[in-house]
């Protein structure tokens, strides 16, 4: 029997919202409205389900990670988001939306990409589907993260290189919500992360929530017991949301790990939830990187992922209510960690929840129990980029 | 007129606003409220551009305060933002513009929430109010969200200016335009700002609608690039925005003095135009 329709969440404490031109407020509330029918539509999902598990591959494990767990002296298991199709999880939502596009009647699907990932998974998505798929991706990121850029020209999308700003993400959503705001009619904006105007953030949580769904179902399976901390990298937030609305009700430490770039203090990192401000950034009220003026600041981060100045309203909302703790880890620790996880695991992550693996290497939990960390991706996209920084700081 | 004087100090923004487009409208023609962007491409040239402006045949002026992140607007003011913030334009330094002209004309200012929401939404009032500004234009704050910024731009005496989308839907077509402080900014096209070829066939019937809807007048912006189409839109609008055909005009002058020499061209064209 099919649940009733209940409104997508717009609000989470005072954060979220819609702090857009009023051009885009109707489509905003028509894909509100979608959602709202289509997560509770047995056809829908059931072809969400389907997709998910014979075309994306999950459920994906949770792998226990025997050597990582002896180095840090308790049980840890991997949730491997980077066996997902594609190799990350961006494609849990990708896939959604696309699938939503098509529920409501929109051929073009627009996306940004900051490390790539989402781009491939929304080009990948709509090649899939059928859909025409263009992706905005900053000019410095179309250079460290080039085997995306192939992929998703591959896979038949357009990639349109965004000159504005740094060149990376922030600037990239900016170029897509540019576009939408003219096109809205007929494209569907297939936002990668949990940020962005209400129905965005709830929406991809929605989509996201598998990850954690499954984590939390496999570790009582594996354990009979849940785990005492959930660990998860945090760029928009998209992944942690998804493996943190799992627990939320469980008495479960969840620990958000933020880029701290070259250092809190200079200034120069991505960590608008531990060192950030509050404001509006891409059309939600959240935590973001700006200044006393308003103006919004560049984020940093060796990972592209991460290299955003705002974040996703629900986690402000976590922050301040205490549920989630936030942190940060900088670049030089996250590269020492994607080489360690490497050799421990014979798994190449990515460099975003790479800051995931060293905060959790620095800090090991005490006593017994188990820890859960979602490992986002693999780290292929970043083997240039990641082994250039290696040598120079192995010098 | 020293009465005359004081009585323009006492009004309130919104009556300043709702003046200047009686006065064009006494005229027989629509009022003429050219854009320029705060600090572009510096705060000199900026302050000249104002005046220009002023004695050019502006009858209100619409002031950008210069944005990292403006999601509502095109590439020509999206670069002259840049290039203004680049060159150290601030609120401040936006707000010395508009004490410049305001005792002239009623200034309008164009800001972005989170810059009303960092200094805080009543320091951002009081601080605009002080520089003469008769009203704040806050593209990125849909009416839903107006709360607090509302009440302190109210609180100052300044008028909140809605904006209209082609795609708002009737009903809250007449929300948007029951709650109009000073104008009901329509917005032409569904697209950020910028010049365009050809204004939406749609256009005439949505401001006829917002008038109908609106107990203040209706203007038009985004997309109005030449004299004509100026003139085509102010057969029906209360009035007339332009934004950035002037701003390109900015970019492509020299120096400050062909920068203001070919704004004021552009508006003595434009008013003429509107004569009709
Ligand atoms: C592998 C991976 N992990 C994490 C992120 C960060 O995004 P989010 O915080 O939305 O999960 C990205 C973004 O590109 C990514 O590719």
């Amino acid at each position: 029997m099919a649940a009733e329709a209940t409104p997508v969440q717009e609000r989470f404490g005072p954060y979220g919202g819609r702090f857009v031109p009023e051009v885009l407020m109707s489509v905003l509330d028509e894909l509100s409205a979608a959602w709202s029918q289509a997560r509770v539509d047995d056809a829908f999902q059931g072809e969400l389900t389907r997709l998910l598990r014979d075309y994306v591959g999950r459920p994906t494990p949770l792998w226990a990670a025997e050597r990582l767990s002896e180095r840090v002296g308790r049980r840890v298991y991997l949730k491997r988001e980077d066996l997902a199709h594609t190799g990350a999880h961006k494609i849990n939502n990708a896939v959604g939306q696309a699938l939503l596009a098509k529920r409501m009647g929109k051929q073009r699907v627009i996306a940004e990409t900051g490390a790539g990932q989402h781009g491939v998974a929304t080009a990948t998505a709509c090649a899939l589907m059928g859909l025409e798929c263009a992706v905005y991706m900053g000019s410095e990121d179309t250079r460290r993260q080039r085997p995306n850029v192939d992929r998703m020209k591959l896979l038949g999308a357009e990639v349109v290189p965004v000159e504005a700003g740094a060149r990376t993400l922030k600037e990239a959503v900016s170029a897509a919500i540019r576009d939408w705001v003219a096109s809205s009619a007929t494209t569907h904006y297939v936002i990668g992360s949990a940020v962005g105007p209400a129905p965005y953030p709830a929406l991809v949580r929605d989509l996201q929530r598998v990850i954690g769904d499954e984590a939390r179902s496999q570790a009582l399976e594996a354990e009979g017991n849940l785990p005492k901390r959930v660990i998860a990298c945090v760029g928009g937030g998209s992944n942690a949301i998804g493996t943190f609305t799992a627990f939320l009700d469980d008495p479960v430490e969840l620990i958000g790990v933020e880029a701290a770039g070259e250092g809190l203090d200079s200034g120069r990192h991505g960590a608008s939830l531990a060192a950030g401000a509050t404001g509006v950034l891409h059309g939600a009220f959240s935590a973001v990187l700006a200044d006393e003026q308003g103006q919004i600041l560049e984020a940093h981060s060796v990972s592209a992922g991460l290299d955003y100045p705002g974040v996703g309203p629900e986690h402000a909302h976590l922050r301040d209510s205490g549920r989630a703790t936030y942190v940060a880890v900088t670049d030089v620790d996250a590269l020492h960690a994607f080489r360690e996880l490497c050799r421990l695991e014979g798994i190449v992550p990515a460099l975003e929840p790479s800051h995931a693996i060293a905060w959790l290497l620095e800090n090991p939990g005490k006593g017994d129990g188990f820890d859960i960390l979602t490992l986002s991706g693999r780290g292929d996209k970043d083997l240039d980029e990641a082994l250039a920084k290696l040598d120079e700081l192995d010098g | 007129m020293a009465d005359q004087e004081a009585a323009t100090a006492a009004a309130t923004g919104e009556q300043r606003i709702l003046d200047a487009f009686a006065a064009a409208r006494a005229q027989g023609r629509a009022a003429l409220m050219p854009y320029m962007m705060g600090g572009f491409p510096d705060q000199a040239t900026a302050t000249v551009i104002a005046r220009a402006y002023s004695e050019s045949g502006a009858d209100l002026i619409e002031l950008g305060v210069p944005y990292s992140d403006p999601l509502a607007d095109g590439p020509v003011i999206h670069a002259a933002g840049t290039t203004a913030l680049a060159a150290g334009a601030t609120l401040e330094s936006a707000l010395e513009t508009c004490a410049a002209v305001s005792g002239d004309v009623p200034v309008v200012l164009m800001a972005y929430a989170n810059m009303l929401l960092a200094v805080g939404p009543e320091r951002f009032a009081s601080d605009a109010a002080a520089a003469g500004a008769a009203g704040v234009i806050v593209p990125d704050l849909p009416i839903d969200e107006a709360g607090e910024i509302g009440e302190a731009l109210i609180g100052a005496g300044l008028a909140l200016v809605p904006l209209l989308a082609p795609s708002t839907p009737p009903e809250r077509r007449a929300e948007i335009c029951s709650r109009g402080q000073g104008f009901v900014y329509v917005v032409s096209t569904a697209g950020t700002t910028g010049e365009r070829d050809e204004l939406p066939g749609g256009l005439a019937e949505l401001v006829r609608a917002a008038q109908g809807d609106a107990a203040v007048p209706v203007a038009v912006g985004f997309g109005i690039g030449t004299p004509e189409q100026a003139a085509s839109v102010g057969e029906v609008a209360d009035g007339v925005i332009i934004g950035s055909r002037l701003v390109r005009a900015v970019s492509d002058a020299p120096d400050a003095e062909a920068a203001a020499a070919a704004v004021s061209e552009f508006l003595r064209a434009t008013g003429d135009a509107l004569k009709g």
